[in-house]
């Protein structure tokens, strides 16, 4: 049979009315909610994507085992995104369109986060985005749990500086993340007075960094600040410790424990005194904390995932959401948004969290932690750090109908 | 002074890392003319033989120098008989199946092992020359380049293994006729082939993360190694290693490694456009 135009169109037409038609069927008899997970579980980032669905699914039964909400059942819809773009966007309009969840956790690179947020600010999914990221979202239906650079750079440089000096030599990855953050590294290093001697960029295919470390010898810097991501760059770390420079020159890192299993892949000889900082870190020294990494352990005995600051924010992501639905006895998305938005102070793993009303990014405790026998001790912490750089371009209370990402210019 | 002994050395670095990764693909492609695009993963897996092994308490050495060869050779010798063996003279198919076989392993190996970075530590601690520090293992990198590229060659010239690997290569035909199984030197070669490529990964395995994807950052810098030096096996890795590898590191001391990594590919081009069969496709047309 041949197919013809219009035979294509009456056919199509007709599923893709059944396939628009069958969501509001299934929602009619829903009696659990549903709650969205959209993380990569496999490809280039699973390393990362894993956790985070572990935590998900986690939280979901927690919540389930206190009662539910609203008398039901809440109930996890997860997607493999793959680490692929066209699949984000796929799965997050299945999500909001066919499932018709409640809410969505998810998106790992800030690709990832682009492809899907307008998605869900056009169909009004409320949004939680749980990764740390270069800052400047300014859209109501997100919520951001995650650090910006304003939150950690904006610390662990004077930190540094004070420590050892205000000469600074910044490697970072050869993309947009490490421009972003060597971008911010420079600002904060010059706001303290201090000067950034070089910056070089990495594709994320290199491997040898012999020259690199030839170069940081001959410029002498009082310390080194890494922006490296990805497997080829650890070899850096490792390069550098057996130069024998690690007893010469100090190293601060603003990537190291961001969510992968980096620290333990360093030897303590290669990771000893690395400093570096998030919104969370295993030692987080607080009675929630202790109770959240003990269920952790009992979820996944074997095998137990390392908890950095993007599986714990996962966790924060899915607690507010649900106290908010408990408080707005409704899942209806203006209901919710309205009051995680007043800016309630919750109690979680990584200590005192609330939501900023002016950007919906998290206002939150930020700490430094230093690499010690391959896990991070905490040096220093700082109470109720301020998303300042999405704060200089974004107010939601002035133009709630904001759905940009802005690129914070330096 | 001292500053110059270091890029000097760090340059001679890197052209043992380019004939590292290029040596046991040009025995491959020099000798078979199969394009194995799984080489990277060959690679991978002679990481993963030290990474597992030394996990398991065996020592560094042994692992790197002994079973990362012997395992990836012997998957090498596997692989050539279940799937290369099949498509000699198909060059484009031999492609498209090492292809397949890249993203089985890529598979295999995230199954067991987990899509998590794994690592050794660096043997050795850093030297020191003038006012800079250079890790010792550098050294090593150097001397083994060397010795495999020396070993090849007196195989290759000296014994009468090498004579028939020579005549296989030059006339198959001919070879068979008098009296030669070239199936199995075939076979021989893509395992040796192999091991070379699993004993570069093993040394590699120290200076980076050992993943299964980590092929696919490697395989480039191997291929463009062996097309640019042309057939013949030690004259070709050896004479485009060094031109690609010092300009590059060059470059990247010059200028940064984004640039180092495009003059790597800028030469490259330039010297195909010149030289279409490679160096020793003109130059050194007679040299092993």
């Amino acid at each position: 049979m041949a197919i013809t135009r219009r035979h294509f169109m009456r056919t199509t037409g007709a599923a893709a009315a059944l396939s628009l038609a069958s969501p509001m069927i299934a929602r009619a008899a829903a009696d659990t909610i549903k709650v969205g997970g959209l993380h990569d579980l496999s490809g280039a980032l699973d390393l990362v994507g894993i956790p985070m669905n572990q935590v998900f699914q986690m939280a979901i039964k927690e919540i389930n085992e206190a009662g539910g909400l609203l008398g039901k059942q809440v109930e996890g819809v997860v997607y493999d995104p793959q680490s692929n773009m066209s699949l984000y966007s796929q799965y997050a309009t299945q999500m909001a369109l066919k499932d018709r969840v409640a809410v969505v956790m998810g998106g790992i690179t800030s690709a990832s986060r682009e492809t899907i947020r307008p998605i869900f600010h056009k169909f009004k999914t409320p949004y939680f985005y749980n990764t740390q990221y270069e800052g400047g979202v300014c859209d109501r239906n997100e919520i951001t749990i995650g650090t910006t650079p304003a939150q950690t750079v904006a610390r662990i440089i004077p930190y540094a500086m004070n420590l050892y000096g205000k000469k600074v030599y910044t490697v970072a990855a050869d993309y947009n993340y490490g421009h972003i953050t060597s971008a911010w590294i420079k600002r904060f290093v010059e706001e303290q007075g201090g000067e950034v001697i070089a910056t070089e960029f990495f594709p994320l295919d290199v491997a040898q960094f012999g020259s690199t470390i030839s170069k940081i010898q001959a410029a002498k810097p009082d310390f080194v600040c890494s922006a490296m991501v990805g497997s080829s760059h650890l070899g850096f770390y490792r390069q550098w410790a057996a130069a024998g420079m690690k007893e010469q020159i100090p190293m601060i890192s603003t990537v190291l424990g961001a969510g992968g299993n980096d620290q333990i892949v360093l030897t303590a000889a290669e990771g000893n005194g690395i400093l570096s900082s998030f919104g969370y870190f295993e030692a987080v020294d607080n009675p929630a904390n202790k109770a959240f990494l003990e269920r952790v352990k009992a979820e996944y005995p074997t095998n137990t995932p390392i908890m950095s600051e993007i599986s714990e924010c996962t966790y924060e992501g899915m607690m507010i959401w649900a106290d908010a639905v408990r408080e707005a006895g409704s899942i209806e998305r203006d209901a919710v948004l309205e009051v995680i938005a007043q800016g309630k102070t919750y109690d979680l793993p990584a200590g005192k969290v609330k939501i900023d009303p002016k950007t919906h990014h998290a206002i939150r405790d930020v700490y430094i932690a230093e690499l010690k026998d391959q896990t991070f001790a905490i040096r220093e912490s700082y109470p109720e750090s301020q998303p300042a750089d999405t704060q200089m371009v974004c107010d939601l209370i002035a133009d709630p109908g904001a759905n940009k990402h802005y690129e914070i210019s330096l | 002074m001292d500053y110059a002994i270091i890029v000097a050395l760090e340059m001679i670095r890197a052209v043992a890392w380019l004939v590292l990764l290029a040596a046991g693909l040009a025995i491959i492609f020099g000798m078979m003319r199969v394009i194995n695009f799984a080489h990277g993963e060959f690679l991978m897996l002679g990481g993963y033989t030290v990474v597992v092994s030394t996990g398991a308490g065996v020592n560094e050495w042994v692992a790197i120098l002994l079973l990362a060869p012997l395992v990836v050779g012997i998957f090498g010798v596997v692989v050539e008989r279940l799937v290369i063996r099949q498509l000699y003279g198909r060059m484009l198919d031999s492609l498209l199946a090492t292809w397949g076989l890249s993203m089985l392993m890529i598979g295999g190996v995230t199954l067991i092992f987990g899509n998590t970075v794994q690592g050794v530590a660096t043997p050795f601690g850093g030297v020191r020359i003038g006012s800079y520090q250079m890790p010792v293992y550098n050294f090593v990198l150097i001397f083994f380049a060397a010795a495999i590229l020396l070993a090849v060659w007196a195989v290759l010239k000296f014994t009468r293994a090498g004579l028939i690997a020579r005549a296989t290569m030059q006339n198959p035909n001919m070879a068979e006729t008098l009296g030669i199984r070239t199936g199995w030197v075939y076979m021989a070669t893509f395992g040796i082939g192999s091991a070379v490529t699993g004993l570069a990964g093993g040394l590699l395995a120290p200076v980076t993360g050992v993943v299964p994807a980590m092929g696919a950052s490697l395989v480039g810098q191997s291929f463009i190694t062996v097309i640019t030096g042309g057939a013949a096996v030690i004259t070709g890795t050896l004479s485009s290693a060094t031109i690609l590898g010092s300009i590059s590191q060059a470059t990247t001391f010059w200028a940064g490694p984004v640039y180092g990594d495009a003059a790597l590919l800028v030469v490259a081009l330039i010297l195909l456009r010149i030289l279409p069969q490679g160096i020793t496709g003109r130059i050194f047309k007679r040299a092993l």
